[in-house]
């Protein structure tokens, strides 16, 4: 899922400025998953900006609203009366939420509330990491199921660097070193040769490197392109 | 003519490799600034005393006068430059313009690595490129020399640069038991020398160069042993602590505490020169045991701000003097 | 503003098992504790939730503490050790919004302690006094008059 942390209340307050009324829009989805702009985290920044601008001596008309998925149309088409009366929408979805209302709603001004940090999984409870990065050619087949790209801080593509050590990678004994952890996995599954294998440069024309992805599939269209 | 005679880059160091010489490379590191004369003074600190000279790129992440550029100014004072290049810095497209270039100006070797990350140097909020990893900068060379191919199979039309290519290794960072096959791959993506991280732990290196033999690499590649002078006991007891994939044994430690212990603290001089003699002697004792390990081709002397330790180090070690382009023309 | 005289309102979220008990013991005992603070009973404090924390000052409390199992005798093994992560974010969120995370406390305490609960009514109660009202309050008092 997509992985985000919400910004500081005191820019989100600077990203307000002086609109009267806020709306504080909350996604169900993934953002809600890990806390960080669910309904729950939409309420509680209502109430802390309601708060903020009272103590600021500068009270504002706070409200809050949750839909089930900022990233679709039909679930933000409820929001749209609200998001009208508003001055400012503050999105606690991730950055495709924010996008998706801003072109729902060509007249509002929309703002983040969040900083959409990663594609991860939380690992424990209250610890998310992170796992891919939609590099458009996916390469699991070959590494054990264990993304370099994401989880290597180099995005090395042929074996650890120099800097592995322990298991733990060199940027920081908090990252494990990913192709350590693709080097045993496949060693214990007796498929080391892949590892041998020369993997060649990676196509990155095919990831964000490329421009804006798009994928059509024109069996699920309901008009054709025109 | 560096095609004659079949070299492959006819550079100095192939030349010498190639007539079964124990060469010795150093390093230097270009200022942070845009002050060749520095160069200049670590060249001529270096001229005569090794074979060939590593010029860091940005090395530990931090901004340098490039390595390229500073090979340059190498070459005008007549050492012969080993140009480093990191993946850190540039794409697929920077790197072959830039080597292209160092080729144009005379530049003949080249040593491919990964580079540190951004996070350890001076501008840890840079954005990496690592489009490909040294093993691909290494097989691209490869490629653009034999093959007179650009990375993306074009065909070179003029020149194609024909470097002496080369790759690190540290045979100390983890899996230990992958490092040899991380070597082998190095060198069929068409390594032709290999220099390896500092060594302290001997005996570890030896049981990694038996498995080296063991893959037959010691007949494929030229490799050059790193050592280098410990300068301070805290030196040592850093890099034995707290930089990861270095093994500096205690035994050593102990050594380089025991040199300046009967010195008084106050004769600063003293001690730091009975430090760096004991360094000195230590990697002088380095050197005699590596020069035993069968596929030892060479010793890559790192000197860290201490350009003229290689030439002490060479001199004691009987490294010196090296031998002349010209003698090995003679031969 | 001075502190003369200003009795602060203080809403206390407890467990229903050490909290509340204690809070009892503290009646039984006849142990007297201010009377200006609101308990409110939570099934356990792993269920703090900054919603709460933050509803209660937004109806005007000056200070709101968590009465909780002691640590290792939580009545759900770590939910009290929960509510005081939730606890110590919630201080920081309310130094973001400027009124202080000093505002908000959390006590362990076991349900026979009936002297630690006035204890702790008593803390905050000065606390709170010294640190004066709510800004909430006062604005809500300046915008009615
Ligand atoms: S290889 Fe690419 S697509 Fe597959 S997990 Fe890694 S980043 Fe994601
Ligand atoms: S230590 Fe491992 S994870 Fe870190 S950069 Fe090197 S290979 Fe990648």
């Amino acid at each position: 899922m997509i992985i985000g942390e919400q910004k500081p209340l005191e820019e989100i307050k600077e990203l307000i400025g002086d609109a009267r009324k806020v709306l504080v829009a909350g996604c169900g989805t993934c953002v809600a998953v890990c806390s960080a702009g669910g309904e729950r985290e939409a309420q509680i920044l209502a109430s802390a900006l309601r708060l903020a601008f009272q103590v600021d001596g500068n009270s504002r008309e706070v409200t809050e609203a949750t839909v089930q998925r900022q990233c679709e149309w039909e679930y933000i088409d409820p929001l749209a009366e609200q998001v009208a009366e508003s001055d400012v929408v503050v999105s606690l979805a991730c950055g495709i939420g924010v996008q998706t209302l801003v072109e729902r709603f060509p007249e509002a001004w929309i703002v983040p509330g969040l900083n959409t940090t990663f594609l991860g999984m939380p690992q424990e409870q209250g610890i998310w990491v992170e796992r891919c990065q939609a590099c458009g050619q996916c390469i699991l087949g070959v590494t054990a199921g264990i993304c370099p790209i994401a989880r290597c801080s180099k995005q090395l593509l042929n074996g650890p660097c120099g800097g592995s050590h322990d298991g733990k990678c060199e940027v920081n004994p908090d990252i494990e070193c990913a192709w350590h952890l693709i080097y045993e996995r496949l060693r214990k599954l007796g498929k080391l040769e892949l590892m041998l294998r020369f993997q060649p440069a990676k196509d990155w024309s095919v990831s964000r490197d490329g421009g804006p992805r798009r994928i059509v599939r024109e069996d699920l269209r309901v008009l054709p392109e025109t | 003519m560096s095609e004659a005679n079949g070299y492959k880059s006819g550079s100095r160091l192939e030349k010498l490799l190639r007539a079964g010489h124990f060469v010795v490379t150093g390093e230097l590191g270009p200022p942070q600034s845009a002050d060749g004369e520095v160069i200049c003074q670590k060249a001529r600190l270096l001229k005569g005393k090794c074979d060939a000279v590593n010029i860091t790129d940005n090395q530990t992440a931090i901004v340098r006068l490039s390595s390229i550029g500073s090979g340059i100014i190498c070459l005008q004072e007549g050492v012969e430059p080993i140009v480093q290049m990191t993946c850190r810095d540039r794409n697929r497209l920077a790197m072959q313009s830039d080597l292209l270039a160092a080729y144009a100006l005379g530049v003949r070797n080249l040593l491919c690595l990964t580079g540190d990350h951004q996070s350890f140097g001076n501008h840890p909020t840079a954005k990496n490129v690592h489009d490909l990893d040294s093993l691909q900068l290494i097989h691209m060379m490869a490629k653009m020399r034999d093959e007179k191919v650009f990375q993306c199979g074009d065909p070179i039309k003029g020149a194609e640069p024909r470097f002496f290519i080369g790759a690190a290794a540290n045979p100390f960072a983890d899996p230990f038991d992958w490092r040899p096959y991380r070597l082998l791959k190095k060198v069929e993506a068409g390594a032709d020398f290999i220099q390896t991280q500092l060594i302290y732990n001997v005996e570890k290196f030896a049981e990694y160069m038996r498995r080296v033999r063991e893959l037959g690499l010691h007949e494929r590649v030229y490799i050059l042993a790193g050592v280098g002078p410990l300068k301070t006991p805290g030196m040592a007891r850093y890099m034995r602590d707290k930089v990861p994939g270095m093994e500096v044994p205690d035994a050593l430690v102990e050594r380089m505490e025991a040199a300046g212990r009967d010195i008084p603290k106050e004769d600063k001089e003293a001690r730091n020169a009975a430090w760096r003699e004991e360094g000195i002697k230590i990697t002088v004792e380095l050197i005699e045991q590596l020069r035993q390990i069968e596929g030892v081709a060479g010793i890559h002397i790192m000197s860290i701000e201490w350009e003229e330790g290689v030439g002490l180090i060479a001199e004691r070690a009987g490294l010196l003097p090296r031998p002349t382009v010209g003698e090995l023309e003679d031969r | 503003m001075s502190d003369n005289g200003f009795e602060p309102q203080i809403t206390a979220f407890m467990c229903i098992y050490c909290g509340y008990m204690a809070a009892d013991t503290a009646g039984a005992l006849r142990i007297p504790y201010p009377a200006n603070v609101k308990l409110v009973k939570l099934p356990c404090t792993g269920k703090t939730d900054p919603r709460y924390i933050l509803q209660a000052f937004e109806e005007g409390a000056d200070g709101v503490y968590v009465v909780a199992c002691p640590v290792g005798n939580c009545h759900h093994v770590r939910g009290n050790e929960r509510g005081y992560a939730r606890v110590q974010r919630t201080k920081k969120l309310l130094d973001a919004i400027g009124l202080g995370g000093e505002r908000l406390e959390m006590f362990f305490m076991s349900g026979g302690q009936g002297q630690a609960f006035a204890d702790a009514a008593k803390e905050m109660t000065e606390r709170i006094r010294s640190l004066g009202p709510s800004p909430i309050k006062e604005r809500v008092n300046e915008l009615t008059g």
